[in-house]
């Protein structure tokens, strides 16, 4: 029974880790694409249509990935977390059934428009078939973040006699305190990832001399709308979704922070430090006194509970793997914002393009966000254990009551295989296209 | 309303295997009669642009299934835990070696994608309608081992196949030869459903030559099916009951035959989609009348100690079934919308899509 749980959550956490690396920069993207084929709208100038139709492509690459990887996300429910659903699916089944008839039909009835039929609908409606694969992307990120918040703090349900959690409020799934801040947060973290991709492709052209066109309009898209969504996903909605997990989940925000006493007269931020559970202690700690304090309650000398005020049976079940997955998202998230305010002043004083080291820190940055916006997802799920859904379904009630864990490592392995080969095929494919370059319009 | 959620199921599951049923068929072809380089290009082009669409389908019909019915979503997914997951597997295959065949110009590269693409588009319509065959065959609800449930009344697993393959055995196995028969009438369905879109969308050198593979494929067809509905009381001892209460479902049976004897003339067709209309109905008529012989069950039991899965017993409660109805037909109407502006732009041949070329 226990290998079971483990090989199940083994497998969902494998397979939503790569299969999330995909809608995170098609979100963003799908903005930017926007953003491009307006500004050609506005300016008649070619350069940015031929962007557009260039990170489209792009998009769809990554669309069509996380179709494939997105299936197996939805049948995992019933086939490892099967008691999971039977208990819930009235209720998660709502948000998740009106993610597949809103957001995917939308998204890729027009993606297959905007891709083949520029010529065919003109330019008006060309950006209108943009327009609707940005509103189908962000609406499935929506979606999906609705169910996630009735996970972390449930509401709008009753219990019926057999155990079964069901529906009486459709209205209270989208009022949930939780659900607001967590999209604003997870859309800029997704604005973030494509943002830093642009310009690394910008930057990998400059530093190439090729395509050098392209190379500045892609450095400085990515940096002005990196610099923003740097700042928006610390500020406030970072603030805020953190202000959720104080108020109903406080001790998986103490646990997070590594905070294992409370300390009158204002808590320390931990910077650096490997938690020591069995001995509730922090090794080789560095911290700067009150400003967790003050970050959360905007008062230096503010108490914040400490693990030593819960009972042990309700401490999050990894916190080791939850402290850290909420520092490098932090940290990662402070970089960031550094990096993209020097470029944003390199391209104010029109030194950007020419500024090499820049440039190379840009192109380098390329994985980071989408570690950062892994991290970040890990500490809300990570964060949210030994819960299923929070107080109410424990994750080892879930699982499905009759598949053996000798089937589901044999599953496990074969996903691995399949991912592996998938992600080289992937890194192969995403690199012609973009070796290849933005195809130029000829005027004849 | 639990009908009406059953009703709204089982559309969209007709509409999912009308459309990536095309798909798989034309990677069946695709394996079995694409010689030339120019019939594979062919072939990829009338699908290229649609198949992620069409899967959106299958993504649709698993969100509707598990809002409304959501013990029999957990309860068939978790016992059909295997084939699900290998139909998992095989679908990603088949997209990469879609979307990966032109990604190099080299003659091996080609030739392995290509075998991936068929074949993986062969042993999904075949594992389709073995599931199908699961479904109505029915299987050993709540694990009954000597009389007594090993398991709630409502889980049970199956492994891919036991040694006897027979469908009437105490522990049931995935694949046996009955389930294997529907199998094989959903590979021969599918291939000529997908042979009638190539023909419909393109202007390939092959379209003459897959008139004959239909033909002939057809007579196949006709045989299995009748071969199929003698045996039938093996699995369902009185399989006519729902058809003899409710006359007015003979249509469906009607459906199924309409489709077949139409395509006997598909050498003599004016229009290049008639073809498709006619597989098409074959896939309606005969899915339908299939669920509808074990209506109102949707997972029946094999064994007198639990009770079928009925869909009055594994729907979620009124409250929830009521409110989707609102947002659902708005969704509806959206989507009938969508995929009418997409047919509309890409009507006609697609031999000139220039699909898979990075």
């Amino acid at each position: 029974m226990e290998d079971m749980l483990f090989y199940d959550r083994m497998q969902f956490a494998f397979t939503i880790t790569f299969h999330y690396l995909f809608p995170q920069l098609t979100m963003g993207l799908s903005l930017m694409v926007v953003y491009f084929k307006w500004r050609f709208l506005r300016t008649k100038i070619d350069k940015y249509n031929d962007a557009a139709k260039f990170w489209m492509k792009i998009f769809a690459l990554n669309f069509a990935m996380g179709v494939v990887t997105g299936i197996p996300m939805e049948f995992q429910f019933g086939t490892n977390w099967a008691k999971f659903s039977e208990l819930t699916g009235g209720i998660i089944g709502q948000t998740l059934a009106m993610e597949g008839m809103f957001s995917f039909f939308l998204e890729s009835s027009f993606l297959g428009l905007f891709l083949f039929g520029e010529k065919l609908l003109g330019q008006k409606l060309h950006f209108i078939t943009g327009f609707l694969v940005f509103l189908g992307s962000w609406a499935s990120g929506y979606l999906i973040i609705a169910t996630h918040s009735w996970m972390q703090n449930p509401v709008g349900y009753e219990i019926l006699e057999n155990g079964r959690y069901v529906l009486n409020n459709f209205g209270a799934l989208f009022s949930n305190p939780w659900l607001l801040p967590s999209y604003i947060h997870n859309q800029m973290a997704s604005i973030i990832t494509s943002s830093f991709v642009v310009a690394a492709i910008g930057a990998f052209y400059l530093l190439n001399n090729k395509h050098n066109d392209f190379g500045k309009l892609f450095v400085k898209t990515g940096v002005l709308f990196g610099l923003v969504s740097s700042v928006l996903v610390a500020f406030p909605t970072g603030d805020l979704a953190a202000k959720n997990v104080i108020e109903y989940q406080p001790v998986t925000f103490a646990a997070m922070e590594g905070i294992f006493e409370t300390e009158e007269g204002g808590s320390e931020i931990i910077l650096i430090g490997q938690p020591d559970v069995d001995n509730k202690k922090l090794d080789n700690k560095i911290a700067v006194p009150n400003i967790l304090s003050f970050l959360t309650y905007q008062r230096w000398d503010a108490k914040i509970k400490g693990l030593n005020e819960f009972d042990e049976s309700v401490y999050p079940t990894n916190i080791p793997g939850l402290y850290y997955a909420y520092h490098i998202m932090v940290g990662l998230g402070t970089i960031f914002i550094a990096l993209m305010l020097i470029a944003s002043v390199q391209l104010y004083r029109k030194k950007l393009y020419t500024t090499k080291w820049i440039l190379w820190l840009l192109l380098f940055m390329l994985p980071f966000p989408y570690i950062a916006n892994t991290t970040g997802w890990y500490t809300a799920e990570l964060g949210r254990q030994p819960w299923l859904v929070y107080n109410l379904l424990r994750t080892a009630d879930g699982i499905s009551p009759t598949v053996s864990s000798g089937n589901t490592l044999f599953t496990l392995l074969g996903f691995i295989g399949l991912y592996l080969l998938l992600g080289l095929l992937f890194i192969m494919l995403a690199g012609k296209i973009i070796n290849k370059g933005p195809e130029t319009t000829k005027h004849i | 309303m639990e009908l009406f959620w059953y009703i709204v199921l089982m559309t969209m599951l007709t509409i999912y295997v009308i459309l990536d049923g095309y798909d798989f068929g034309a990677g069946i072809i695709h394996l079995f009669f694409a010689k030339k380089e120019k019939d594979k290009k062919a072939i990829t082009n009338a699908i290229g642009p649609f198949w992620d669409a069409n899967e959106v389908w299958l993504i649709a019909v698993g969100g509707v299934l598990f809002f409304a019915f959501p013990t029999l979503y957990a309860s068939s997914f978790s016992g059909f835990y295997l084939p699900l997951i290998m139909i998992l597997w095989l679908l990603i295959f088949r997209a990469i070696g879609l979307e990966l065949r032109g990604l190099v110009h080299n003659k091996m590269w080609e030739a392995i994608w290509d075998k991936a693409f068929g074949i993986s588009s062969f042993l999904l319509a075949l594992f389709f309608g073995i599931a199908l065959g699961n479904i109505v065959r029915g299987v050993n609800l709540g694990m009954v081992t000597n009389g007594v449930s090993t398991h709630e009344a409502h889980y049970f697993f199956l492994p891919l196949w036991n040694t006897t393959f027979s469908p009437q055995a105490e522990q049931l196995g995935i694949i046996d030869w009955f389930t294997l028969l529907l199998g094989v009438i959903g590979v021969i369905a599918l291939a000529i459903h997908g042979a009638n879109w190539i023909i419909f969308k393109t202007n390939s050198g092959l379209n003459q030559k897959l008139k004959k593979v239909i033909f002939n494929l057809n007579f196949v067809l006709l045989a299995l099916v009748i071969f199929s509905l003698t045996i039938w009381h093996i699995i369902e001892p009185k399989p006519f009951h729902n058809f003899m209460e409710y006359p007015w479902l003979w249509i469906f049976p009607l459906i199924t035959f309409t489709g077949i004897f139409g395509l006997f003339n598909v050498k003599t067709f004016k229009k290049d989609g008639l073809g498709f209309l006619f597989s098409s109905l074959f896939l309606f008529g005969g899915l339908v009348s299939t669920v509808s012989s074990i209506f109102p069950k949707v997972l029946p039991s094999t064994n007198n100690v639990n009770p079928s899965l009925t869909l009055y017993n594994v729907a979620a409660d009124e409250y929830g079934l009521t409110v989707g109805v609102y947002w659902f037909v708005i969704a509806a109407i959206l989507v009938a919308i969508y995929m009418f502006i997409q047919y509309r732009v890409f009507r006609g041949k697609m031999d000139d899509v220039g699909y898979g070329e990075h």
